[in-house]
């Protein structure tokens, strides 16, 4: 039995590794090829290892606006995209875990029916281009995706319902506080964990969305950083075209190692912030899946 | 005696109408208004009227979509691509489930955990990226560091429909699994051992107490889940098909479901019609699917249902 344990153990934990491996084997790979000279890529290929190691590709992005601009447009984009989704929820979710206000059973189904039924994109499309006129202004990224459904919204109020004891929000109210400071100064303040939770899962989605910038964006000078890779992905050029160039000449642009530089400056941000949060995001995904 | 206690309560809770009044009205214009908008599924539109304004044309653009064999194909492609991703993905999301909760370690096994949820945390252009870096048909690192040293001809992925069904549900679980997995891992930490003890004790084989233990034990989850996913097996995701095969032409009938469809149609083609009649058919039959799951789901168990 013991032996049989530790037989057990080494295979686990090799499968697991391989596992592993191949999770991170691309971002390696991807890396790898930022770090490589554009004529060693073009020759060999992508390689784990730079077989030329060069910066070249970071030097052109250091010498081009575009991409200090994309990286300005994705961070203000998520820090407001997650603050106003953040309040908003908060506001909307701590009413509905009133057992009795009157409404509320119909208002919580005007929330969860966005969770069974949409319009789709065409109508949305429409609507936000031609009522609301949004193409090529910064809400068209803000607006489409800031609640996208009533999930985060039905999460919260369970949360809630079931930490909040009503005898402290009672005798807060017998002191004299109006609701907003209620929920602003004692409710916000004993629910940090679902805050969290809820803002890291807005923030990661405004930092990787690109759709809203497909869909509504034709302005360079708006482009988030996935954005700005969406536009390079199967235009390589696209950075020549629309770069205000420094001090490289347009002929010399390392197309390649750029793109791969960009993917890099798009994704390592997160990969490095994610493990100090990781309990809330996996907190938030069980909490999630567990009811709607 | 009723009403005037209603008058009060409402007055007592005027507040909370006003806080919640931001969300709403966001949720009224962003998800309540385009649905009024799937009237263009039968109009036939142009910019000058709008959406309301364009004159009315009947079933005309389903017509002219159920008469190309592109119906077909995205239904198709949208359906079987999602029945793919739920098999495979359920079976490998218990499995590293169940490695994952053998690991005795604590320390070894938040490193594993952090590491296989690493692709779910970026985004579909970057999936895209990383997947070119190994696809392309001349700097890939498959063609040149795997096909060439054996002597193999390269491929060209980009243009070859037979390796795309494999790549796209391997990208799918590669960025999946390590979300999916948490909510098993969490259901095995719920399992009593003194089960696996006793028998451990009666000398079940390892492979007995998975199949006689755990698998009961995940079977409710395991259901919900998979019933959950089939209410939206008429959807898919838009990255994925968009950004992962580089919206490349030749690719189209193993790569197109119904939302890039729209999109195209929406987006690249300017057809309108045919885009809208698509996306009324898949919010239509998308519907039906959720209604139809959820009381399927109540029949089997009814706290797990949504309503």
């Amino acid at each position: 039995m013991v032996e049989n344990r530790k037989g057990y153990d080494i295979f686990i934990n090799v499968i697991l590794i391989l596992i592993c491996i191949c999770c991170v084997a691309p971002f390696v790979l991807l890396i790898a090829s930022s770090f490589t000279a554009e004529s060693s890529l073009i020759k060999d290929g992508y390689f784990f290892i730079p077989k030329e190691f060069s910066t070249e590709a970071y030097k052109f992005l250091l010498g081009d606006n575009s991409i200090f601009r994309a990286y300005g447009v994705t961070i203000l984009l998520t820090a407001s995209g997650t603050a106003i989704n953040l309040l908003i929820t908060t506001m909307i979710a701590y009413p509905l875990s009133k057992q009795d206000m009157p409404g509320r059973s119909f208002f919580n189904f005007f929330v969860f029916f966005t969770m069974l039924f949409a319009g789709g994109l065409v109508p949305t499309y429409m609507m936000w281009t031609q009522i609301f006129h949004i193409k090529n202004t910064f809400a068209a990224l803000l607006f489409p995706s800031l609640l996208t459904n009533g999930f985060t919204i039905m999460m919260m109020r369970s949360y809630f319902q079931q930490n909040i004891p009503p005898e402290v929000l009672e005798s807060a109210r017998i002191d004299g506080a109006n609701e907003f400071y209620i929920l602003f100064k004692i409710v916000m303040p004993m629910s940090l964990p679902i805050l969290a939770t809820v803002g890291l899962m807005a923030g990661l989605m405004y930092w990787n969305d690109w759709n809203n910038n497909l869909y509504y964006i034709t302005e360079p000078g708006l482009n988030s950083i996935q954005g700005l890779l969406n536009r390079m992905l199967t235009n390589a050029q696209y950075l020549k075209q629309t770069a205000t160039m420094g001090n490289v000449g347009a002929a010399s642009v390392p197309t390649t190692a750029v793109r791969m530089a960009v993917a890099v400056l798009g994704a390592v941000p997160i990969l490095c912030i994610y493990p100090f949060f990781q309990k809330y995001f996996v907190k938030g995904m069980t909490m999630g899946a567990v009811k709607g | 005696m009723k009403k005037k206690s209603l008058a009060v309560q409402i007055k007592k809770y005027w507040p909370f109408y006003i806080m919640m009044l931001p969300a709403l009205i966001y949720l009224f214009i962003n998800n309540y208004m385009p649905m009024s908008g799937l009237v263009l599924a039968f109009k036939k539109y142009n910019v000058r009227d709008g959406i309301f304004g364009s004159p009315w044309i009947g079933l005309q653009n389903f017509e002219f979509l159920f008469a190309t064999k592109d119906a077909w194909i995205i239904t198709r492609n949208t359906i079987l691509y999602n029945l793919a991703f739920i098999i495979a993905g359920t079976v490998s999301a218990i499995g590293l489930a169940v490695f994952l909760n053998d690991i005795v370690s604590k320390k070894r096994k938040k490193v594993y955990q952090t590491l296989v949820l690493l692709p779910y945390m970026i985004s579909m252009v970057v999936v895209a990226y990383l997947a070119n870096a190994f696809l392309s048909s001349d700097t890939g690192f498959i063609n040149n560091y795997i096909l060439e040293p054996l002597g193999l001809q390269p491929v060209s992925f980009y243009s070859e429909t037979k390796y795309w069904p494999f790549i796209l549900i391997f990208i799918n679980i590669w960025k999946g699994v390590g979300y999916s997995c948490i909510m098993y891992l969490a259901n095995l930490g719920g399992i009593d051992p003194g089960y696996y003890e006793a028998a451990a004790l009666d000398g079940a084989t390892r492979w007995q107490r998975f199949t006689k233990i755990t698998l009961p034990c995940l079977k409710p989850t395991i259901i919900t889940l998979t019933i959950l996913s089939i209410g939206k097996m008429f959807y898919s995701d838009f990255g994925l098909f968009y950004q992962v095969p580089m919206q490349s032409g030749a690719l189209f009938s193993v790569t197109q479901t119904i939302d890039t469809y729209v999109f195209y149609g929406l987006m690249k083609n300017g057809n309108i019609g045919m885009s809208a009649a698509a996306g009324f058919y898949q919010s239509m039959v998308g519907f039906i699917l959720v209604l139809g799951t959820n009381a399927v789901i109540r029949r089997i168990s009814r706290e797990n249902a949504m309503f």
